[in-house]
């Protein structure tokens, strides 16, 4: 990789005042996404600044009726965390699934969503139950924050700092994983509150999205048969060497099935 | 850029260009060879080491997210001249034959025999997803992990 200044900013207020001040800077969280990108010299920034040492950005804490999970907490702390195990499991397993055990012990929720890579996990938790992600500057609706592939309503220099679940009467993750990589080809994540149901897709479009058919069909009958006619197009899906978005259509058809079945069963 | 951390029980303190990976460091600054670079792409696992406790892979770690840290290598396991039991338990299971990526299964055996008290097969399968080995096909890889349980 090209070489960089390296800095361990102490404050979140630190960290806010080099990245505004400087447009070359990067954050760096885990680094599973950032270093393998620069090793590629896919990005040249001019400065990484370390966030590991922030404590504003380190912490789960369950509120009211939310879970609040702080932007540095790595996938393995998300997925081994009673807490969110008991509160929140669909998140947990979730986390349990991204990449391998070794990654997830520096992957972290900030990073992953700051990066909203179309492939990633955590980005259907989010939208699916209309989580909140705090910044160093104002809070952003999940169906605000997810733009376009890689594309977020962040700003530049802008920090995650926590992001904050509702928690659903039920919800469900699976995914169809990359055998080799893990990342997803599709995944589906339902989640149902008093007010509604919410599905969201990941995988299988530029960015997570809303299935908002079949969230209309689930309101009516939470049931598989409720959702048996619905069509998911293709148009508009991935298609590469892992999957024609002909096959993503379908997979997502199939998730979205064994997803509300998962949920029913429990 | 100066760094300071702990490698092995000892305090090192070394000047290394800001790009440098954790496994150059260790590799390339500190001589201790016994961790490997397999891929280069956070893929197969042979650079596993412990950060802090955590089986990380050193590939994909900046030395400098290291500065203050605690890192062990497999060369930090053997106790007054005696192997650890898990890298007695690969040489009697022969749980290796190139033995490129062994470190690496040493490393993450340990943090998994400290995670769960007696892993069966699936779960110890399960959580060296992140460990790719060419040559052994994983079965005496798992047997020597399984056999460690309670002894790390």
């Amino acid at each position: 990789m090209y070489n960089f200044s390296y800095k361990r900013p102490l404050s979140l207020q630190e960290a806010v005042d080099i990245l505004s001040n400087n447009d070359d800077a990067q954050a760096l969280a885990g680094g599973q996404t950032l270093l393998p990108t620069l090793k590629h010299r896919l990005a040249r920034p001019e400065t990484l600044l370390d966030l590991q040492g922030i404590e504003e950005l380190q912490g789960i804490s369950v509120e009211q009726d939310t879970i609040r999970i702080a932007a540095m907490t790595r996938h393995a702390q998300v997925a081994n965390s009673a807490e969110i195990q008991n509160t929140l499991p669909a998140l947990s397993h979730l986390a349990g699934g991204i990449g391998d055990p070794l990654v997830r012990n520096m992957g972290t929720m900030g990073g992953s969503l700051a990066n909203s890579d179309p492939a990633a996990d955590y980005p259907a938790a989010v939208l699916g139950v209309a989580a909140t992600i705090h910044t160093d500057r104002r809070d952003i609706a999940a169906d605000d924050f997810f733009l376009g592939m890689f594309e977020t309503a962040l700003e530049p220099g802008e920090l995650i700092v926590s992001v904050s679940y509702p928690l659903p009467l039920r919800a469900a993750y699976i995914k169809f994983p990359n055998p080799a990589s893990g990342y997803v080809v599709v995944g589906v994540f339902i989640a149902e509150f008093s007010s509604g149901v919410r599905v969201a897709i990941n995988g299988a479009g530029p960015c997570v999205f809303r299935e908002q058919n079949v969230e209309a069909a689930l309101n009516t009958s939470f049931s598989v048969d409720a959702v048996n006619e619905i069509t998911i197009s293709h148009e508009g899906f991935n298609n590469d060497i892992h999957a024609t978005s002909e096959y993503r259509a379908h997979l997502a058809k199939v998730l979205i099935k064994r997803v509300i079945q998962k949920i029913t069963n429990n | 850029m100066k760094l300071r951390l702990t490698v092995n029980g000892r305090k090192v303190e070394k000047d290394v260009e800001e790009r440098t990976l954790l496994v150059q460091l260790l590799r390339e600054h500190l001589d201790l060879t016994g961790t490997h670079v397999g891929c280069d792409t956070t893929q197969c696992g042979c650079c596993v080491v412990h950060l802090n406790g955590r089986s990380v892979k050193s590939c994909t770690v900046l030395a400098l997210q290291a500065e203050g840290a605690e890192v062990t290598t497999i060369e930090g396991l053997e106790q007054d001249g005696e192997l650890h039991p898990l890298q007695q338990a690969f040489s009697h299971h022969h749980a290796l034959q190139c033995g490129y990526c062994t470190p690496g299964m040493i490393m993450r055996g340990i943090d998994i025999l400290n995670q769960h008290k007696a892993p069966d097969e699936a779960t110890i399968r399960e959580e060296l997803d992140g460990n790719l080995c060419r040559c052994t096909g994983y079965e005496n890889i798992v047997k020597a992990i399984k056999s460690c349980a309670g002894k790390v």
